[in-house]
């Protein structure tokens, strides 16, 4: 049997570019070979520009999703303030750390802008292990011109990253949601995508 | 509250008995070296941190900050040697609180070793603690499993070989702080060279972190422009939603932006 990782399928990338950032998904959810759903978001908003990615087994993305929901929610009545992303970063690290014998499989990504209009992205490992990235979360290499892109450019490299990749895995695809958040807004994008 | 949920335990058990691999964590497949010197002690790691063959990050920090004296350099699962050591870190403030004396050394690291024994090896954390207090330079080794080394020069991670063939060719008695760093740099570049689960950059800790000491791998930049024209990408659909209208998408609508501090100021308190 499969890896509960590979189960379901899906892709997430967030990348940083000048004064916003951007994080995309896919919205395939599959059974092994068997596609089930085409239309599954796997990117999840926790305050006005605190944005949540999750991949790996279906039903803990729900469950994990649900959970911070849980989490943020009593965080704002307590604190009555929004989450900032680092805060959030080190709030999903030792949720998933509690659970270092027990694991969630999912592989999150959180993408945000902090008080200070500065971009903030990192990633984890299933339990909770935080890596901190200044340019990008999941693909393959890094680009010294992805520095500095604005909000549109950026648009078009987080798309042709995501979608080049997804068209050659078979269990992503179907498809894609793109968010970009600049300090005063959020633009998400629905991208045409191939379906086979 | 406190301590680990074990709560998916049972289903991650039954899922690994039907066949199903368990999660690769992400791992510091390292060098980390630590040395002595007169008067002081110095320890060093690389910044690779690999998932399985993959390279997860190129310029991860395995210095780990105890006390303004005390660091420790981490191998092994990357998230143990995180919060292994922000949770003795934590302690051991509370401790010198409590004490008012200055956290030795030795009681970093016998928190450490008995944490690591409690778990039975399962928190795969190995370390190396370097620190000063008020009885002098100390040097540790700590394993997962619980044991303790306490000698002038250690070595670990999975390029402690490499760093350890350094250390015992140039390692001698009495050596000067500036010696001691550059025989740990080196023993760091023995192993980011000479293993593959180390790479990238030199990170040194004295007292204070000096972070990506040596940069033997900076990446070249590009020769050729990789951007993409904009209005590449087909889009279906497209929504902007602006700041003012951002709280119809939360979940609690009462806490505007202004509202947060309003809200705060008008609530009555008690005289």
């Amino acid at each position: 049997m499969s890896s509960p990782f590979s189960i379901n399928g899906g892709a997430c990338v967030a990348m940083t570019g000048k004064d916003c950032v951007a994080i995309a998904c896919d919205l395939r959810l599959g059974l092994q070979a068997l596609t089930i759903s085409n239309n599954f978001p796997k990117i999840f908003s926790y305050s006005p520009s605190v944005y949540l990615g999750l991949t790996g087994l279906a039903t803990d993305v729900s469950t994990v999703a649900d959970l911070f929901r849980y989490k943020v929610n009593m965080y704002r009545l307590r604190e009555e303030r929004q989450i900032a992303p680092r805060t959030f970063a080190n709030l999903v690290s030792s949720s998933l750390y509690e659970r270092r014998f027990g694991p969630y499989f999912v592989s999150p990504v959180v993408a945000g802008i902090d008080d200070g209009g500065k971009p903030f992205i990192c990633g984890f490992d299933s339990i909770g292990c935080i890596d901190f990235a200044k340019d990008f979360i999941v693909s393959g290499t890094a680009s010294d011109q992805l520095l500095g892109l604005g909000p549109e450019d950026l648009f078009e490299t987080i798309s042709q990253a995501l979608l080049n990749a997804v068209d050659r895995d078979a269990l992503s695809g179907w498809g894609a949601h793109v968010y970009i958040i600049e300090k005063d807004k959020v633009t998400k994008r629905l991208l045409k995508g191939r379906q086979d | 509250m406190p301590g680990f949920d074990f709560s998916n335990h049972n289903r991650n058990a039954a899922l690994h008995a039907q066949g199903v691999p368990l999660p690769k964590a992400t791992s510091t497949g390292t060098t980390i070296v630590g040395c002595l010197y007169d008067g002081g002690v110095v320890i060093a790691a690389d910044t690779r941190a690999t998932s399985g063959p993959i390279v997860a990050d190129k310029n991860c920090e395995k210095l780990h900050y105890i006390s303004p004296q005390i660091w420790c350099a981490g191998a092994g699962t990357a998230a143990d040697t995180e919060f292994t050591t922000a949770l003795i870190s934590s302690n051991l403030e509370l401790h010198a609180l409590s004490t008012g004396r200055a956290p030795r050394v030795v009681t970093c690291m016998t928190l450490l070793k008995q944490h690591l024994f409690r778990y039975q090896g399962h928190i795969g954390a190995y370390l190396v603690v370097a620190g000063v207090d008020p009885t002098g330079a100390h040097l540790f080794t700590v394993h997962a499993h619980g044991s303790t080394d306490k000698l002038p020069y250690v070595t670990m991670g999975s390029g402690s070989l490499a760093a350890m063939s350094v250390f015992e060719t140039s390692w001698k008695r009495s050596l000067s702080r500036d010696d001691a760093v550059k025989l740990c740099a080196d023993a760091i570049q023995a192993g980011i060279f000479n293993d593959l689960g180390s790479g990238s950059n030199v990170d040194v800790a004295k007292t204070t972190l000096m972070r990506n000491y040596i940069t033997p791998n900076v990446r070249e930049k590009k020769q050729r422009n990789y951007r993409f024209e904009r209005g590449t990408t087909a889009v279906l659909a497209e929504k902007v939603i602006k700041r003012e209208e951002i709280s119809k998408y939360v979940t609690v609508h009462e806490l505007g932006e202004e509202g947060v501090a309003g809200a705060a100021e008008k609530m009555d308190v008690d005289p």
